[in-house]
């Protein structure tokens, strides 16, 4: 339960540093002056921010050494890659310029063009200032040799000259210019949403060139198994019906009530990077949300109040036994949460939503959530557990906490166990 | 004594000590005079019975107690013969001892089901012992003859003069009396007033109050908290551990190595856990990285065909099935499957330059004992084992890796080192019950009669790593001739053979019966498949062939008919039946399962019909056929042990299924009324659950269920 | 350095942020009648009451607490529903190993409390969180029946 990525974390920072000083007062081979004790910790701010660390540390890897699978439909598995210091298999190497490029270009040293997998279509968007500050804070962490695997990626994808042509077509050429018509909290927002936090990577569509859809921005999409819903102001699909407390907590903490808890890879942007921003820069993102354009999408929300819950009569199904059985003891019929507010899941989307597509995932899963309080966790729930049974719980959940009749089916829990293989 | 008795607890009876010297002193006069030189300690006529000259009465109890009530039954054994209530005793776990050493197990062991056929006579002997002595002792004082005296709930009465004496008052003149040469007259059974009745348990106090000391419980002054990491995979070992982060975090004090496991310790556990997830650990996994379950499975099935050795022969069964009218073949398969007792594993040890101690719940205390002499260097009787309540034992604590692992750790330290191993290291590190492939072939005659059985049993032989000895000459494995060679039923031939195959990346071990357990799923299925070739009743298929056993026929009808077999039932809904004779007791089982469209099975309700000889403690024999029925209802609708890569992994609850309360049957249990001597009871609804239930599933649907668990990857 | 109402009694307890109740209770105020089962909160062996609510005290970190007062099952004594349910458990001998019951125990005074006269559905929506891997289901829900009165 306790996050040994956590405790490795902190010490990295600690170590960061501990050898930033060393450096410092060795008056070693960067010249390190007082301004970059400044530079180094808003580099290390704007990491958080950007959420470097998550994709770029396999699971139960080494932070920032690399090594993470991600697997593209159709095209095939991409490695994320060392961003430690080390000199061969990391950025020890890079000049500031080729970071620069490789973070908002897609182009790494030696003419070698990335995989939008890295957002750098959205990091594109930031300031080179900041970017070269993220540098200077990766610059103090350990080197650790690690070479990632190669990709493996399928024709025509596997010629690099596409992704150059790709770039070309897609790529926004120029950092966000603050827009002088809007509040200094909005630019900041837009910055921290559009740029940095790279959030339309996730939750807006793609169109046929993998591309995020502009015309949909922020309606929701699937990526990786997982939808990442819609963050438009529409009420009935998006956040529109969201209280700015609401959207705060939830960007900050992983959970609003009503809303329920971060699952998947939003609780994982939550854990790694959203906790750590200031509540300023929450509030921005959230001022600068509410001003997307209103995108109404399928999936709507659905809110039934935890008194309407716990009224229900006892439902004596296969979903609604399992569910008694062995996710009541967290999340309770009125899905107020027992131990933990994070467990609180009346009013969450993944219930309204009728395929349960992330409550699937979650279930087959698990998920993971840090916390100030240490990590909160959801168990996965194995093969003891047959497909079908995973598919009434689903079902069983849908229908309880949103009033709607769900469509799991067995086939959508294999699915979800053997992950989307590669076509 | 019927030959299913040939069990390997049977088998083990060269292998330890001796019933009767077990029960009573070695020397009984000089030890009940040694302890009593100064006249006022107290009489312990024999190693289960202490009277204090205050009047407080102790019971030792030789066997461990782990939920099956053998606390409440051992005490009822020596209490019916002392003339004491229960409400008059206390009771104490026995240290490791000689004395307390079985023929059953050839150790001092709490398992197979024995507890109470070891000591329904040698406990009742203990009590009368002290009984004797103590009229003695109160008679001397009278100067009248003994028997004109009577004991009775803690006094001894001299009717003639109306004068009595309370037995603290004469446990000191007793203590000095030699002990009676002859086993002093045992009560008529006729005349228990305990024995035979309901009674509470003695336990379940301090257990409702939670007062009750589990060894994970356990409390020593100046104590520390550890958690261990061995190697996933088996045989591996540590190559290296990088403690840095680890020892940074609040609350560690020590990270400390074996060959093939780490330990963190810290104030508490928390802080010991967190530093085992702080760890960064590189095994040398070793040969078994490789294992997967798929390997263990087609290894079995491999050896359906070769060689084998011949186990058990009745007749010429090839004869017989090669001449019958109809021949049928079925191939089962059993899965590995994990004890997963409610209390995880844990060991608390202190080592000091000459003593060891030990508090730990084990079902072989000896054993531990031993291990923890070999591993300090100290001898035997300075390592003191201090057996504790176990929260459920079912064979994984007739295992004792744990305490050697415990010792090795704690032999490092100066402090008191209590480990607990995470439910997910319990599970993944368990001693698995081995998976089993059997083949059976079946004759009928043209009336539908049942010619003879060819039968390969396919698995590990777990007593040649628990006991050697105890391997029969030949290399079968006797516990798995139970059920197997030695069912109720009279059958005209039989061809039994064991190939034996060891599973490779696992330790397989006792499992709530292993060979009952395993054996009663595939006979008993059998036997349906052969009825309904037949065409005849299950029930009556079966009750045609128990004219040898009177007693397997009476628990067959009287399950028949409290289930009400043959009224209709509604659709979806099957009844299936198992009949076994194992561990000395007969059980006949009905179950009633409904099954869904999309595969859901419900037991709806389970009637047993038992015969389990004189029942000491009635409640609790039909407490047991509950828990063990629920026990073998997890196992068989839904757990199943793989490996992948070495790894074991089911690592918690979420991942290996229990059955809960919305999911568990009503259940029925009718008691036989017997005078035949006791037989085991702990382990027998366990052994009843899978095939009756896969029965009445056959029933349900109209296919059979050759594969456990029934609602598993593979069903 | 948090302040836990247990029992009644205030304790000063001087743990990390993380530690769940669990282990505040068991190893730092020595109270061991909660137990330790799995850890993740799906077996109901560490069943305390917050609030007069049944939580699994593995899963809540101590620092999340607060003020709201714990009991524990040492802290039935004296309780009118406590004492009624355990005399239900004894009069019937539910317990096998007893390892679960202290868990089954909470979850059952809780149910009573919050609900006089369960039905048989209603004591397995509020039971079937707690495993009992001895079995001793049929007895638990008898016991809860006969502590509820409509046996
Ligand atoms: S130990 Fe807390 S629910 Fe299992
Ligand atoms: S009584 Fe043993 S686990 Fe419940």
């Amino acid at each position: 339960m306790s996050p040994p990525i956590e405790s490795r974390r902190r010490d990295v920072r600690r170590i960061a540093c501990l050898s930033f000083f060393a450096v410092a007062a060795l008056g070693g081979m960067r010249g390190a002056r007082a301004a970059d004790t400044d530079l180094v910790a808003r580099g290390a701010y704007l990491e958080r921010a950007a959420d470097c660390e998550v994709c770029h540390t396999r699971p139960g890897g080494t932070p920032f050494a690399g090594g993470r699978a991600f697997v593209l439909p159709g095209i095939g598995t991409i490695y994320s890659s060392n961003i430690t210091p080390d000199r061969e298999t990391g950025i020890g190497t890079y000049t500031d310029a080729q970071f620069v490029s490789a973070v908002q270009a897609g182009v790494a040293p030696g003419w070698k063009h990335l995989y939008p997998v890295m957002p750098y279509p959205s990091y594109a968007r930031m300031t080179a200032d900041d970017v070269r500050a993220i540098r200077a804070y990766l610059d103090t962490l350990r080197p650790v040799r690690a070479r990632a695997p190669a990709n493996a990626v399928r024709f025509p994808y596997s010629f690099r000259p596409v992704m150059i042509a790709w770039n070309l077509i897609n790529l926004p050429s120029a950092p966000l210019a603050d827009d002088p018509g809007q509040s200094a909290d909005w630019n900041r927002g837009r910055y921290l949403v559009e740029a940095a936090g790279h959030c339309a990577e996730c939750h807006s569509p793609r169109n046929i060139m993998q591309a995020t859809s502009s015309a949909h921005s922020y309606a929701g999409a699937v990526t990786g198994g997982w939808r990442a819903y819609n963050l438009s102001p529409d009420p009935d699909s998006g956040i529109g019906a969201w209280s700015d407390t609401q959207l705060a907590a939830y960007l900050s903490s992983g959970h609003a009530d009503g809303h329920g808890t971060a699952a998947g890879p939003m609780a994982e942007v939550v854990s790694h990077s959203l906790r750590y921003l200031t509540a300023r820069d929450i509030s921005a993102m959230v001022t600068y949300l509410r001003t997307l354009p209103a995108r109404p999408s399928d999936e709507t929300v659905a809110n039934v109040p935890p008194d309407t819950l716990a009224a229900a009569g006892s439902n004596r199904t296969n979903g609604g036994e399992l569910f008694a059985g062995a996710c009541g003891g967290c999340h309770l019929k009125d899905g107020q949460g027992r131990q933990v507010d994070v467990a609180a899941l009346w009013g969450a989307r993944s219930l309204g939503e009728t395929q349960g597509r992330n409550l699937v995932k979650v279930l087959v899963e698990g998920s993971r959530l840090d916390t100030p309080q240490g990590a909160m966790t959801m168990p996965a729930f194995g093969p003891e557990y047959r497909d079908q049974d995973i598919a009434d719980i689903a079902n069983y959940a849908i229908g309880h906490f949103s009033h709607r009749i769900g469509h799991v089916t067995a086939g959508d829990v294999a699915t979800a166990r053997d992950g989307e293989p590669p076509s | 004594m019927p030959v299913a008795m040939l069990s390997r607890r049977g088998a083990l009876a060269g292998a330890g000590g001796l019933l009767l010297a077990a029960m009573l002193p070695r020397a009984p006069a000089r030890g009940a005079m040694r302890i009593v030189e100064d006249q006022t300690g107290p009489f312990a006529p024999n190693a289960f019975v202490r009277i204090a000259v205050d009047g407080a009465i102790t019971l030792i109890l030789p066997n461990v107690e782990m939920g099956q009530g053998i606390y409440t039954g051992e005490a009822m054994l020596i209490a019916e013969e002392l003339a004491v209530g229960l409400d008059q005793i206390q009771i104490e776990a026995a240290p490791p001892g000689d004395p307390y050493i079985t023929k059953e197990l050839g150790t001092q062991a709490t398992g197979g089901s024995t507890s109470t056929i070891a000591t329904w006579t040698g406990l009742r002997q203990a009590g009368a012992a002290a009984r004797t002595l103590l009229i003695q002792a109160a008679a001397a004082r009278w100067s009248v003859g003994p028997e004109t005296c009577q004991a009775e709930a803690g006094v001894i009465r001299h009717a003639a003069s109306g004068r009595s004496l309370s037995y603290g008052e004469v446990a000191a003149a007793a203590a000095l009396l030699p002990a009676p040469a002859a086993p002093a007259p045992l009560r008529d059974p006729a005349m228990f007033r305990l024995i035979g009745t309901s009674q509470h348990r003695l336990d379940s106090p301090a257990k409702v109050a939670g007062t009750a000391i589990f060894g994970i419980d356990v409390q020593v002054p100046g104590m520390l908290v550890g958690t261990v990491a061995a190697c996933p995979v088996l045989g591996g070992i540590l190559t290296h551990v990088d403690a840095v982060a680890a020892r940074k975090v609040p609350g560690v004090r020590d990270v400390l190595t074996i060959g093939n496991a780490v330990c963190v310790v810290g104030d508490h556990f928390w802080a010991a856990r967190k530093g085992l997830e702080a760890l960064s650990i590189t095994w040398d996994e070793g040969v078994n990285a490789a294992v997967t379950t798929a390997t263990i499975y087609r290894q079995l099935h491999d050896a359906l065909d070769g060689p084998a050795i011949v186990a058990h022969t009745k007749g010429d069964a090839k004869a017989a099935i090669a001449s019958a009218a109809t021949r049928i073949e079925a191939t089962y398969q059993q899965p590995l499957l994990a004890h997963a007792p409610m209390e995880p594993i844990n060991c608390t040890v202190q080592v000091g330059p000459d003593r060891c101690d030990i508090w730990v719940g084990s079902q072989v205390p000896l054993r531990a004992r031993d291990a923890a002499a070999g591993i300090t260097g100290l001898a035997r009787d300075q390592v003191h084992v201090h057996n504790q309540y176990i929260g459920g034992g079912f064979g994984r604590r007739l295992e004792h890796e744990y305490v050697i692992q415990a010792v090795q750790f704690a032999r490092q330290v100066s402090y008191p080192l209590k480990i607990i191993w995470s439910r997910e290291e319990d599970l993944t590190l368990d001693r698995f019950r081995p998976a089993y492939v059997d083949r059976l072939v079946g004759g009928l005659d043209r009336d539908g009669n049942l010619v003879g059985i060819e039968h390969r049993i396919v698995g590990p032989a777990v007593v040649a790593r628990w006991a050697p000895e105890a391997l029969l000459p030949n290399g079968v494995d006797d516990d798995l001739l139970v059920a197997t060679a030695v069912t109720p039923y009279a059958i005209p031939a039989t061809f039994l053979e064991y190939a034996r195959r060891e599973a490779p990346g696992v330790v397989t071990a006792w499992w709530r019966g292993v060979g009952g357990t395993r054996g009663v799923f595939v006979v008993e299925s059998f036997i349906d498949e052969l009825a309904a070739q037949a065409g005849v009743d299950p029930v009556a298929f079966r009750r045609k062939m128990t004219g040898d056993s009177p007693r397997a026929r009476a628990v067959l009808d009287l399950a028949a008919d409290k289930a009400n077999w043959g009224a209709p039932l509604p659709p979806h809904v099957g009844r299936g039946v198992a009949l076994q004779y194992v561990f000395g007791s007969y059980l006949a089982t009905v179950m009633e399962v409904e099954m869904s469209d999309t595969g859901t099975v419900r037991v709806r309700r389970a009637i047993v019909a038992v015969d389990c000889g004189r029942v000491v403690n009635p409640d609790q024999v039909v407490s047991q056929i509950e828990g063990g029925l629920i026990f073998g209802l997890s196992a068989a609708l839904y757990n199943e042990v793989t490996l992948q890569g070495g790894r074991v992994q089911e690592d918690n609850f979420n991942s290996y299924r229990i059955l809960r309360m919305n999911e568990s049957p009503m259940i029925d249990v009718h008691l036989v009324d017997s005078t035949e001597d006791p037989g085991g009871i702990g382990e027998t609804g366990t052994a009843a659950a899978a095939a009756a239930l896969a029965n009445a599933m056959a029933a349900a649907s109209g296919r059979r269920y050759r594969t456990l668990p029934l609602m598993g990857r593979q069903a | 350095m948090l302040t836990l109402q247990i029992n009644g009694v205030a304790h000063q307890v001087d743990v990390p942020d993380d530690m769940p109740l669990l282990w505040v209770l068991r190893d730092v105020l020595g109270m061991p009648g909660t137990k330790f089962g799995c850890g993740i909160a799906e077996c109901g062996a560490c069943t305390v009451h917050v609030d007069g609510k049944p939580v699994r005290s593995c899963s809540l970190p101590a620092s999340l607490v607060g003020a709201r007062p714990v009991t524990t099952i040492e802290g039935l004594a004296g309780d009118l529903v406590g004492e009624g349910v355990q005399k239900a458990w004894l009069d019937i001998d539910v317990v096998q190993c007893g390892y679960c019951q202290t868990g089954q125990i909470m979850s059952a005074v809780a149910l009573l409390k919050a609900n006089p006269h369960p039905t048989d559905d209603d004591i397995d929506q509020a039971m079937s969180g707690n495993i009992c891997r001895c079995g001793t289901y049929r007895r638990i829900r008898a016991a809860i029946r006969n502590a509820a009165g409509v046996a």
